[in-house]
């Protein structure tokens, strides 16, 4: 009788905790789900009433809005560049550190802390970082003898120098490359030791597949973090201009305008509905692509 | 002491020097005078450093406003998520109930949602409820989970907490609320401090929130008034730097002194499930 009574006691409970996560999906998710999908059929002005229009909005973005097919290619060429840059960087940047030296945290910290920098103020700060006359990175390349380059101001140079941002953010998905890395166990490398193998085949045949599902993990959350950039753009080319010749015109940017500055909620929703689909098909070709490269161990 | 550490040391040193100049030309910049600024080759050391800049800076705008706005936001949120993504962790970890994974599983999948999918029917509706220009919006939803990411890290850390812990607790005759409180929490410091910290830096560092919620100059805060003010002053690049400068440094002083219990969070919940 007793132990029936403890069973219900800790079922009432578990339902009880996690019953504000319940209601979070239903209210944050669920229902939002719905009604976007809803709207991408309408058209909207806040004000008036919604508008069914069919398929319009989609057709309207496929073929008569030509800024929706280019600020779809920035967004991917910046994510194709960006994210395996990022990736490398933190990953070697993590290798470097796994290894046993006095003082090893403090540079454990200074690499980690320009993650830590809010974006608002890292886009400043590369602003002026970037300044084409008085920027401390042309002066640098002025030293080799490299001419001034207007890095915010010609089209070519935005996206090269929004990737090089993104590599000294690299410290973010190096702390959790770190982690795992610190998770491989010594005895493996020990017994590849006593086979006689030396430190590439212990890297290659240890360390990559040991770590596989960390990389995995970075390289999914990387590529739907990247297809949503937006504040560097609109902090740096005031309030969604998108830059010289649109090169910064990101998909969310756009998408942003769209809502909030043109108040065409049906439109915006139908591209938001578009984004989530290419990520989603990204994502599930990611996994079905690298998903049987990663090794599991055990799992706990 | 051999070849190959002194080699790592080398390159360490060399790349930790390069990835620390943006903040030493951020200080620099943030301490000179305008002549200062026009000065090539540019010049390291301000001096005299410039200190009134600061006070010129955080005065022309209520940035000491919109510090404290964003610190009781950002204080709201914190205990919105720590209370209720803890809750739901220790309850996918340790409590046995139906439909337990299948939850779980739902719960996960948010996770890889675009934000932006439902940002504007999230909009509309805080439109419809009179809560534009407050600071509901962006408190609220931290009080429905907490977020999926959080209550899998809680999930994994708790994962690792003996079971005899609690079992011997519940034979005593504890409730499941003080079995989790007074004996899970105190010894799960590290996975409440590596997510006290993300959230603080997730909630410090939101721009889209606030620059799509708040219209009231002296409601805002410190992340869109510094992007009002770069709109502003677009070649004070003194004054951007100083205020800069203000905004980045209660995340840096707040990892600094997490540090040790942060990374040590992030190793034993292992991110990888």
């Amino acid at each position: 009788m007793r132990k029936s009574g403890l069973l219900r006691q800790e079922m009432m409970w578990g339902y009880i905790f996690v019953l504000p996560a319940i209601l979070g999906v239903i209210v944050w998710t669920a229902w939002p789900m719905i009604y976007s999908a809803w709207l991408a059929f309408h058209k909207w002005d806040l004000f008036t009433n919604p508008v069914p229009v069919g398929f319009g909005n989609f057709k309207e973005a496929f073929f008569e809005d030509p800024l929706f097919w280019h600020s779809l290619k920035v967004t991917a060429y910046y994510t194709i560049v960006g994210v395996p840059l990022q990736l490398i960087a933190g990953f070697l940047l993590a290798l470097l550190l796994n290894t046993k030296i006095k003082g090893i945290t403090i540079f454990r910290t200074v690499y980690y802390l320009p993650s830590i920098v809010p974006a608002v103020a890292n886009s400043v700060l590369w602003m002026w970082l970037l300044n084409y006359e008085y920027g401390i990175i042309n002066t640098f390349l002025g030293l080799f003898g490299v001419n001034k380059i207007d890095w915010l101001g010609d089209p070519k140079f935005v996206l090269p120098a929004l990737w090089m941002m993104g590599v000294w953010g690299a410290g973010g998905s190096m702390i959790i490359y770190l982690a795992g890395l610190q998770g491989v166990p010594k005895e493996f490398y020990e017994a590849a030791e006593i086979d006689g193998a030396g430190s590439w085949s212990k890297f290659l045949y240890i360390t990559i597949p040991m770590m596989s599902p960390v990389i995995f993990f970075n390289l999914i959350m990387g590529l739907i973090g990247s297809f949503q950039v937006f504040t560097v753009s609109y902090v740096m080319f005031q309030g969604g201009s998108g830059g010289p010749e649109n090169a910064a015109l990101f998909y969310v940017v756009k998408l942003w305008n769209h809502a909030f500055r043109y108040l065409e909620m049906g439109y915006a929703s139908a591209l938001a509905w578009i984004l989530f689909i290419i990520i989603l098909s990204l994502t599930l070709l990611v996994f079905k692509v690298l998903g049987p490269q990663v090794y599991y161990e055990g799992i706990k | 002491m051999n070849i190959s550490k002194i080699l790592i040391i080398f390159i360490l040193c060399i790349i930790g020097f390069v990835m620390f100049i943006p903040f030493l030309w951020l200080v620099s910049s943030s301490l000179k005078p305008m002549e200062d600024i026009w000065v090539f080759p540019p010049k390291w050391i301000p001096n005299p450093p410039r200190w009134d800049n600061y006070y010129n800076a955080l005065t022309y705008l209520p940035f000491g406003r919109y510090i404290l706005n964003t610190l009781f936001v950002t204080f709201m949120v914190l205990v919105g998520v720590l209370l209720t993504s803890s809750i739901a962790g220790y309850a996918f970890a340790r409590l046995r109930f139906p439909g337990k994974d299948f939850i779980f599983y739902v719960l996960l999948s948010t996770m890889m949602l675009p934000y932006i999918v439902t940002l504007i029917p999230i909009y509309i509706m805080f439109k419809n409820l009179g809560w534009l220009d407050t600071y509901k919006p962006l408190i609220i939803p931290a009080y429905f989970g907490g977020g999926a990411f959080n209550i899998f890290l809680f999930r994994q850390f708790f994962m690792g907490i003996p079971q005899e812990l609690v079992d011997s607790a519940r034979i005593d005759g504890a409730s499941e609320p003080s079995i989790f409180f007074r004996i899970i929490i105190p010894l799960s410091m590290p996975v409440v401090v590596t997510i006290a910290i993300f959230t603080f830096l997730g909630t410090w560092n939101d721009f889209m929130g606030p620059l799509l919620y708040l219209q009231s100059p002296q409601k805002l805060t410190v992340a869109v008034g510094l992007s009002y003010f770069r709109g502003m002053y677009s070649t004070q690049w003194n004054y951007l730097m100083a205020a800069s400068t203000v905004m980045i440094i209660p995340p840096i002083i707040l990892f600094l002194l997490a540090q040790r219990y942060f990374v040590r969070g992030i190793v034993l919940t292992g991110l990888k499930g």
